[in-house]
């Protein structure tokens, strides 16, 4: 008997039937997993292993070699700062910082409240719009301290629903890697990647 | 010089809409292949081409399609788990032109007899995994992907499956493993992919830059790409630019032009006029040039001539303020942090030459830490070369050592006067 919710099992269903094999749904899975209970509990991986057909600890095996699968619940919004070479270089500690004393919340934990979590990260791919930073997986480029302070604050006051990169680049950004062309309405609804099988949803335009 | 063979869509606003797409040809060359053209005749054609694949190892993609195994089912999966520190290029093709790697891989996939294909697209790109997914949707709702493309007869599947955070997940085997749901940890090698692929089964895995630019090459022929640029660098290739340069950003680039122009004219300079002390030719991995090689050719065998490489073509620049050892520091980081811990040189090693790094730069450094550094990079590359020897199962270890080489072989006296003097902090 499955635990999760009727939507949620309508998702599993669709993700699984994506693979030749089972056992390849586990990371998405585990996503869903997230999205559902706000982090990877013991009894989240047990029916994960229930649908994929594997036993709980091949699936903590799994859980337990990716970042962004998160054991404990990594506040409401979390903000993930990269700080490998090119963010390095262009200033990632003083941002870091900033973020810190904003929130309140030291790299690698998560707020007594619940609201912020912060954590330093390895890069993301943004590396021509340093400083970047993302908000449960939604991406600012060229971030300056003050900007991050900002961004922390319009968190705290507004506590939007969806979180979306085209939002936050346009409040928030400076420098980008490229130009994004045409703005997205999609976002993250959670401290889970928002893509179309666990956790996407669309917000107001920018 | 600049090429127009990938990024001919990146200026245009709406350039990653099937509407937009078709409007500028899009899927007329698939078309044309599926009512034309016979699955062996288009590897011939991308053998032709002489294109070395743009993940980082530089392997001909028409040679490795040679390999695949006649068994099936086979599969085709794309590597889009773009994580290499300085590298952004993919993040850009999957964002503004997801059709034009969509078309790439149903020409692929009809070429190697594959029904399903993947795109392992990092978990951090969620905004590009959307993208990619709406394409993958508006072609599957157009015919050009699904039961029958085109009336062809031909039956492809496309499944975007995001990564979770672990950069060793765009080493192939590693990829394969994560992609069947378990840890992504390197196969020893052989057999490879193209035996024992996905599932065991026969498996070509390409990187997204690479399948991207098959749709070029089948619409006008694999000599006429193999007509650009020099020997053994052939093409095209998307250069990401970081760091102190004054205008970062991805740049479709025909190799042969020097270090300086790429850096100079391409990127504009260094950051407020100031001196170039170093850059990194091809990504984190790579071991470091310095300004006497500035009027080197960039291409892929020069790179190897000089102890480095092009890998997947990201430049990061550094100018006269940067500490080596702190930037050493974040990219032994970097590689602590991503090391699966799989084998033991890379695991122990590479948390090991952190600390060290991390002691030097907050000035408790120990006159017999440079020899230290070195001896433990012997450990996972033995004689510390370029292309790497290696004591490990996959190249992350070696490429660990790349930041402590490049500062012990360029900027040695810099190292001994920090742990002389206290440190860069």
């Amino acid at each position: 008997m499955s635990r999760w919710s009727a939507e949620t099992q309508n998702r599993a269903r669709a993700i699984v039937a994506q693979y030749p094999e089972c056992r390849s749904a586990v990371m998405p899975l585990l996503y869903l997993a997230m999205l559902e209970e706000g982090h990877v509990s013991n009894e989240g991986m047990r029916e994960v292993a229930e649908w994929t057909g594997l036993t709980p600890a091949q699936v903590q095996a799994v859980a337990s070699f990716y970042t962004m699968f998160k054991r404990r619940a990594p506040g409401r919004y979390l903000i993930s700062l990269c700080a490998s070479i090119s963010c390095h270089l262009l200033g990632a500690a003083e941002v870091l910082a900033a973020i810190e004393e904003e929130t309140g919340v030291v790299a690698g934990e998560t707020g007594d409240d619940g609201l912020f979590g912060v954590e330093r990260v390895e890069c993301i791919g943004a590396c021509g719009g340093a400083v970047a930073l993302q908000v449960n997986y939604e991406l600012v480029e060229g971030v300056t301290p003050d900007k991050a302070r900002e961004l922390c604050r319009w968190l705290r006051e507004e506590q939007p629903e969806v979180i979306r990169s085209d939002v936050l680049q346009e409040r928030f950004g400076g420098q980008r890697s490229f130009e994004w062309g045409a703005g997205e309405k999609e976002g993250s609804v959670a401290p889970v990647p928002g893509f179309g099988p666990y956790g996407s949803a669309a917000g107001e335009p920018v | 010089m600049s090429g127009q063979i990938l990024t001919s869509r990146l200026q245009i606003g709406d350039g990653h809409t099937l509407e937009r797409y078709e409007a500028t040809g899009g899927y007329q060359t698939l078309r044309q292949v599926l009512s034309e053209r016979q699955p062996a005749d288009i590897v011939a054609e991308v053998k032709a081409a002489n294109l070395r694949g743009r993940g980082g190892a530089g392997f001909p993609a028409g040679v490795k399609w040679g390999f695949l195994a006649e068994a099936e089912p086979r599969y085709l999966v794309v590597n889009g788990d773009e994580s290499e520190p300085g590298s952004f290029k993919d993040r850009q093709l999957l964002e503004r032109d997801p059709h034009q790697l969509v078309e790439g891989i149903a020409i692929t996939a009809y070429a190697l007899g594959v029904h399903h294909a993947f795109v392992y697209v990092r978990g951090e790109y969620a905004r590009s995994a959307r993208r990619l997914q709406r394409a993958v949707d508006e072609a599957r709702g157009a015919g050009y992907l699904g039961d029958d493309v085109l009336g062809s007869g031909f039956d492809l599947e496309v499944t975007v499956h995001l990564g979770a955070g672990a950069y060793i997940c765009g080493e192939e085997t590693a990829l394969l493993n994560s992609l069947e749901g378990r840890r992504g940890e390197p196969r020893l090698r052989p057999p490879y992919p193209a035996v024992a692929g996905l599932y065991a089964r026969p498996t070509i895995v390409n990187n997204v830059e690479t399948i991207s630019t098959i749709p070029w090459i089948l619409r006008n022929g694999g000599s006429a790409y193999d007509a650009i640029g020099p020997e053994g660098s052939r093409g095209t290739r998307i250069f990401s630019l970081s760091g102190h340069v004054k205008r970062p950003g991805n740049y479709e680039l025909v190799m042969g032009n020097t270090w300086r122009h790429l850096i100079y004219e391409i990127g504009g300079g260094v950051r407020e006029d100031r001196a170039l002390k170093a850059w990194i030719p091809g990504g984190a991995s790579a071991p470091w040039l310095v300004p006497e090689y500035l009027d080197e050719p960039v291409t892929i065998d020069d790179a190897e001539r000089l102890g480095t490489m092009l890998g997947s073509g990201s430049v990061v620049v550094m100018d006269e303020t940067t500490n080596v050892v702190g930037a050493a520091l974040s990219i032994m980081r970097f590689f602590a942090h991503e090391s699966c811990g799989q084998c033991t040189p890379c695991r122990e090693g590479t948390a090991w030459m952190e600390r060290i790094l991390e002691r030097i730069f907050s000035g408790a450094g120990r006159p017999a830490d440079l020899d230290l550094l070195l001896d433990i990079g012997d450990n996972i590359s033995p004689g510390l070369a370029w292309p790497p020897a290696m004591t490990t199962i996959c190249p992350l270890g070696p490429s660990a050592v790349s930041p402590v080489v490049s500062i012990m072989r360029h900027f040695r006296a810099e190292v001994e006067a920090m742990v002389n003097g206290g440190g860069g902090v």
